[in-house]
């Protein structure tokens, strides 16, 4: 348990938070591996753990009929994936799967969301930290959509 | 404002036949061609400078100079097939002739870049104006920090250079990070925008200069993110695109604020121009 919590909170994630309140999370926290080829999660699953990436490489990807998977963003090492664990009805919006050999920490959230819910400030840190994220990749999904590359409309 | 035109035009406006060596096709309209003067030797250029084509009875485009400035045999030339223009250009068999006036512009920093940590960023068709300072950079990278290039198109058979990319990457003093905006499966790579690539590459941001090219999207974003970073906005270069017909700074037609982008730039200094990204109406 202490080699996980040193683990843990050495997750670029969670840089620098206070150590009372990270090791409130180590209770939630399991380690876990992916192959290439398998999947964090599924679409429509049930958004039941947050994900933080020790090592490794994650796709996600979107499915639509009669074409092959669209390849949204690629994550790594440092990074968090999705925040669906935290939005009712607690549904993943797309796949996850690993494209490498990938090492992440899986946060329950059910315990996660009790312990945000019991002791706002750890909520608040969590909310502190997911936030930005959750922009950057808005405003890159944003510079995606914008199909910068493509020809300009005629 | 105004410089001389260069020393080599005795006409700036009066395009040299020039004839095409070779082409090589890049992606589905992307060529890059190879060009010999048929009545005088190549000039030297500097990377980042365009010439002037003019594919006759069709019109004349700018295109950046994508080849090595230590190669004196040939111009280089790599263009996409957007409008009609260009899709004469890229269209043009070897053995034909297209008319050239050039090389005009500002050039990047290359020189004075020397002893710093270098971040090269393309997108798209970005990474041909700035092969050739990676030419020059490479061939003697030890005067340099750490070197990275970093490259986004819009799917994995859009990029360019996808050889060179590779042997780039396999060398030991300089870091290549390719992205894409979407892929299928197949794709190992990374998916996501450029300036997401910054934080994972190793440099000291007080002590880097960055040389950017592509949409002027992904420039500004980008040109943001390397701010954040803690990059100097005099040590971030942009290359920049405008309407350019005379590329003598005469005709006001690629004007950009105070500056004429044939003249004064392409590559302008990201502190001097960050304003005027903002103004749409320029």
């Amino acid at each position: 348990m202490e080699t996980l919590e040193r683990l843990l909170l050495g997750h670029e994630f969670l840089a620098g938070i206070d150590p009372a309140l990270g090791r409130r999370l180590v209770g939630c926290a399991r380690n876990l591996r992916f192959a290439p080829g398998e999947y964090l999660f599924r679409e429509g699953g049930p958004a039941d753990e947050f994900y933080l990436i020790r090592e490794g490489r994650v796709a996600l990807e979107l499915h639509a009929p009669a074409r092959p998977p669209i390849v949204i963003e690629s994550l790594g090492g440092g990074e968090m994936v999705g925040a669906s664990w935290l939005v009712p009805p607690y549904r993943w919006g797309f796949d996850a799967r690993a494209t490498a050999d990938t090492r992440v920490f899986g946060l329950d959230a059910h315990c996660l969301r009790g312990k945000c819910d019991a002791d706002h400030h750890l909520g608040y840190e969590m909310m502190r930290r997911l936030l930005p994220v959750m922009v950057r990749r808005m405003q890159a999904a944003r510079q995606q959509m914008l199909d910068v590359y493509g020809h300009p409309p005629a | 404002m105004s410089a001389a035109p260069p020393a080599a035009l005795a006409d700036p406006m009066l395009p040299a036949p020039w004839r095409v060596r070779a082409v090589r096709r890049e992606t589905a309209d992307v060529v890059t061609l190879d060009l010999v003067p048929l009545a005088s030797g190549v000039p030297c250029f500097a990377p980042g400078q365009f010439n002037m084509i003019y594919a006759y009875g069709v019109g004349e485009v700018p295109v950046s100079l994508s080849g090595d400035p230590a190669d004196r045999s040939c111009f280089v030339h790599t263009v996409r097939a957007v409008g009609e223009v260009s899709a004469a250009i890229a269209g043009a068999a070897p053995g034909s002739v297209l008319g050239l006036r050039g090389p005009f512009g500002s050039a990047w920093p290359v020189d004075a870049a020397a002893g710093h940590d270098l971040l090269i960023v393309a997108g798209g068709l970005g990474l041909a104006p700035l092969r050739p300072a990676i030419y020059r950079v490479l061939a003697r990278s030890e005067r340099f920090g750490r070197i990275a290039v970093l490259y986004g198109g819009r799917g994995p058979a859009e990029l360019l250079f996808r050889d060179e990319l590779a042997v780039w990457g396999a060398r030991a003093d300089v870091t290549v990070a390719v992205t894409v905006d979407h892929a299928d499966p197949s794709w190992h790579g990374h998916v996501g925008v450029v300036p997401a690539l910054i934080g994972q590459i190793g440099f000291d941001p007080p002590n880097t200069v960055a040389l950017l090219c592509g949409p002027e999207v992904m420039l500004r974003f980008t040109a943001t993110a390397l701010r954040a970073a803690g990059v100097a906005a005099e040590r971030i270069h942009l290359s920049m695109e405008r309407n350019m017909k005379c590329a003598i700074g005469l005709c006001g037609h690629c004007q950009f604020g105070p500056d004429f982008v044939c003249q004064d730039g392409p590559v302008l200094r990201y502190d001097r121009i960050a304003a005027r990204l903002a103004v749409r109406e320029i």
